[in-house]
């Protein structure tokens, strides 16, 4: 019993092996398996082509039935591997299954009909990766506007967002004024009101703006962020004043101050803002949704749920755009991932 | 190498700078004409005027509409052609044989939506506090690549909602991965996403998956701060592991157990877009939340009705409010502990 909780604290290295170990490697492998299980799933699926991902068992690995077109057939017809009471195989093409009967017919022999027990044929299949599913998106539908609002809207909003937050975090950092800690006070309010709490007035101020089906109403609502300036606010509290004066003293103008001394010493911080921000409008839902009403407004997300929410859902379509929609934020998190874990353990930032 | 690399990379930098630098130039003149106007002091109003005036317009002042847009009603957008009804919306929403029913309520489907929401909660907070506080004790151990293996576990934060909602769809549907697992291992394949209350279960283990890296990074980083001699001293005390944990370890890790705690309730109480796109509410209104109530009743719906989307959402607010006062009391109380310390 006494090692029971060894696992829960710390212990110095050398031990014998014990539960505890065991049950670090059984959280960690299953943390390997359910974390990245899924994702890799669903990039495995998206390369199936339909008639692949309608199996039921699955195949690991993305396979085609190989088709022939044999005279007098319409269509190209599957072919399959026939095993005959002598333990020959042939490749037969099947014309129909009636029942547990399969009509074949030999390509080399288009005229003669063989009637095969289906339990004696096998599809004679091949690996193939579907790229398809990735390139007609966005040739006949609307996948490329799609991304393309996307990207507008990640960029444009990123870099309001260190701009404004940027500016008013340096008033809020160097500057005495009256009403600065009421100021302060009003942002530390509106870290209460999510977006949820104020669609419906939201959307009435978008509308009367005439942002609405329009990007700037995406963008717009989301660049003040309170976390943003709450964090440059810390940050730029750290650099000393005297470096501030001292620049006066030269006749440097406040703008020239935030320009050329604040921003270039909070650049790390704002790092850490710009990347926050990226997966933070790449990832919104909730408002676009209902701000973008028109086709060629959707972001990806948007549209990403507008064609999984369709009655016939084309998965093989669905989950080829989940992977793109994927795509820019593993980037992200295979290189930034360090500033991210540090920006969170930091200031709980999300 | 890696030094061309660098110099290519600061070349490409500075082209793309260069522009943006002749624009910070050229805003100089006239701003130092203003500062001469304003003082050296004013010019704090100029910093502050662009992030003050988005959240004016797009935060405070929809805020305070929207207690005026609670007390109208018809389904007409701008508030100066919405009719007034006083407390109605209110009353409509309260309107209860017995709270505990909502079959027997004027908003049958608001108050279904909040006992969805208020067993979610409870639910999930629970789990992912556990989970997140295992993941944390596992990580806080001596392992090799602690990076890659804390990686692991916050890769999904980062996903979109609606990525998290497809991804789960795939697998649980009738024919999903999931399905085939259990058949393989015996068991009778499950309808989760079709019937009740697999599919309210698949909402909570969907949405403790795709935050769970991110609470035990915040119990990751308080685990770290406990100094490791108070362990030391134990050890020499003889003290058993166990005891470690329950007077070391949890007494020490409690701040941020709370901050962790009051998180995910916030977070849980608002629950939308993954469970949105996994389920769309369903089967039925088994997974229906407030957010997702308070869109349908004031977007989606054909009997739209923003004023009494307005009403549940002040509601909803009220709520947060307290929520977010005391996780702010409790950051406050940490960093004044910290502060002594």
């Amino acid at each position: 019993m006494s090692s029971v909780w060894q696992f829960l604290t710390r212990r110095r290295s050398g031990k014998a092996f014990d539960w505890t170990d065991a049950f670090t490697w059984f959280w960690l492998i299953g943390g390997v398996i359910m974390m990245f299980g899924p994702a890799v799933w669903l990039v495995n699926s998206s390369f199936k082509t339909p008639a692949a991902l309608a199996e039921f068992p699955p195949s690991i690995l993305p396979y085609v039935t190989a088709q022939a077109v044999v005279a007098g057939q319409d269509k190209p017809l599957d072919l399959y591997e026939v095993t005959d009471e002598a333990g020959n195989v042939r490749v037969l093409a099947e014309i129909r299954r009636i029942g547990i009967v399969s009509q074949m017919v030999d390509p080399a022999k288009p005229e003669e009909i063989i009637k095969v027990p289906i339990d004696k044929r096998k599809p004679k299949r091949s690996v193939s990766f579907s790229f398809d599913n990735y390139v007609k998106p966005f040739l006949a539908f609307d996948f490329f506007l799609y991304l393309r609002n996307s990207v507008f809207v990640t960029v444009m909003a990123t870099v309001i967002t260190l701009i404004t937050n940027s500016m008013a975090a340096f008033a809020l950092s160097k500057y005495n004024f009256t009403g600065r800690s009421f100021v302060m006070l009003l942002i530390i309010a509106t870290l209460m009101v999510p977006l949820s709490v104020i669609l419906v007035p939201l959307y009435s101020v978008i509308s009367a703006m005439g942002l609405f089906n329009s990007l700037w109403g995406v963008i717009l609502p989301t660049v003040a962020t309170p976390t943003g300036v709450f964090m440059l606010r810390q940050y730029m509290l750290t650099i000393p004043d005297e470096l501030l004066d001292a620049a006066r003293m030269d006749k440097a103008s406040e703008w020239q101050i935030y320009w050329r001394i604040i921003l270039p010493l909070t650049a790390p911080a704002l790092a850490v803002l710009a990347i926050f921000s990226v997966v933070w409008r790449w990832n919104d839902f909730l408002w676009p949704l209902i701000v973008l009403s028109r086709k060629e407004y959707y972001t990806l997300q948007v549209g990403l749920n507008v064609y999984a929410g369709e009655l016939n859902v084309e998965w093989h379509y669905i989950l080829a755009m989940t992977v793109v929609t994927m795509i820019p934020v593993v980037i992200v998190f295979i290189f930034l991932q360090k500033f991210i874990t540090a920006g969170i353990a930091g200031t709980g930032l999300k | 190498m890696a030094n061309a690399l660098t110099t290519l990379n600061e070349k490409a930098g500075a082209m793309i700078m260069a522009p943006v630098r002749l624009l910070a130039m050229a805003f100089d003149p006239p701003l130092r004409v203003w500062q001469k106007w304003t003082g050296q002091n004013g010019m704090a109003a100029f910093f502050l005027a662009p992030n003050l005036a988005v959240f004016g317009i797009f935060v405070l002042f929809p805020l305070f509409i929207n207690f005026a847009y609670s007390m109208t009603g018809g389904a007409a957008l701008f508030l100066e052609d919405r009719v007034y009804v006083g407390a109605d919306q209110y009353q409509r929403l309260f309107t209860c044989a017995s709270y505990l029913d909502p079959k027997g309520c004027a908003e049958d489907l608001f108050w279904t939506a909040v006992w969805n929401t208020g067993l979610f909660v409870v639910l999930q907070v629970a789990l992912m506090t556990i989970v997140a506080l295992i993941t944390a004790l596992v990580l806080n151990r001596d392992l090799r690549a602690r990076s890659f293996w804390r990686a692991v576990f916050f890769f999904p934060v980062l996903l979109s909602p609606v990525v998290v909602g497809l991804i789960w769809r795939w697998i649980l549907q009738r024919q999903g991965l999931l399905n085939y697992g259990m058949i393989e291992m015996g068991f009778e394949p499950i309808s989760w996403l079709a019937e009740r209350n697999w599919a309210f279960t698949a909402a909570i283990l969907v949405s403790v998956w795709a935050h769970v890296g991110f609470y035990a990074l915040i119990l990751l980083a308080g685990l770290q701060a406990i100094p490791r001699d108070l362990y030391e001293a134990a050890e020499m005390d003889g003290t058993r592991p166990a005891r470690m944990f329950w007077r070391i370890t949890l007494p020490l890790l409690a701040p941020n157990l709370l901050v962790v705690l009051v998180l995910t309730l916030i977070r849980a109480v608002q629950i939308f877009d993954e469970v949105y796109v996994l389920t769309g509410g369903g089967p039925g209104t088994s997974t229906l939340f407030i957010t997702q109530y308070i869109y349908e009743v004031g977007f989606a719906s054909l009997l739209r009705n923003p004023g009494l989307a307005s009403a549940a959402s002040i509601l909803m607010g009220g709520v947060l409010v307290v929520l977010t006062l005391i996780q702010l009391g409790i950051a406050r109380r940490n960093e004044m502990r910290s502060g002594k310390g």
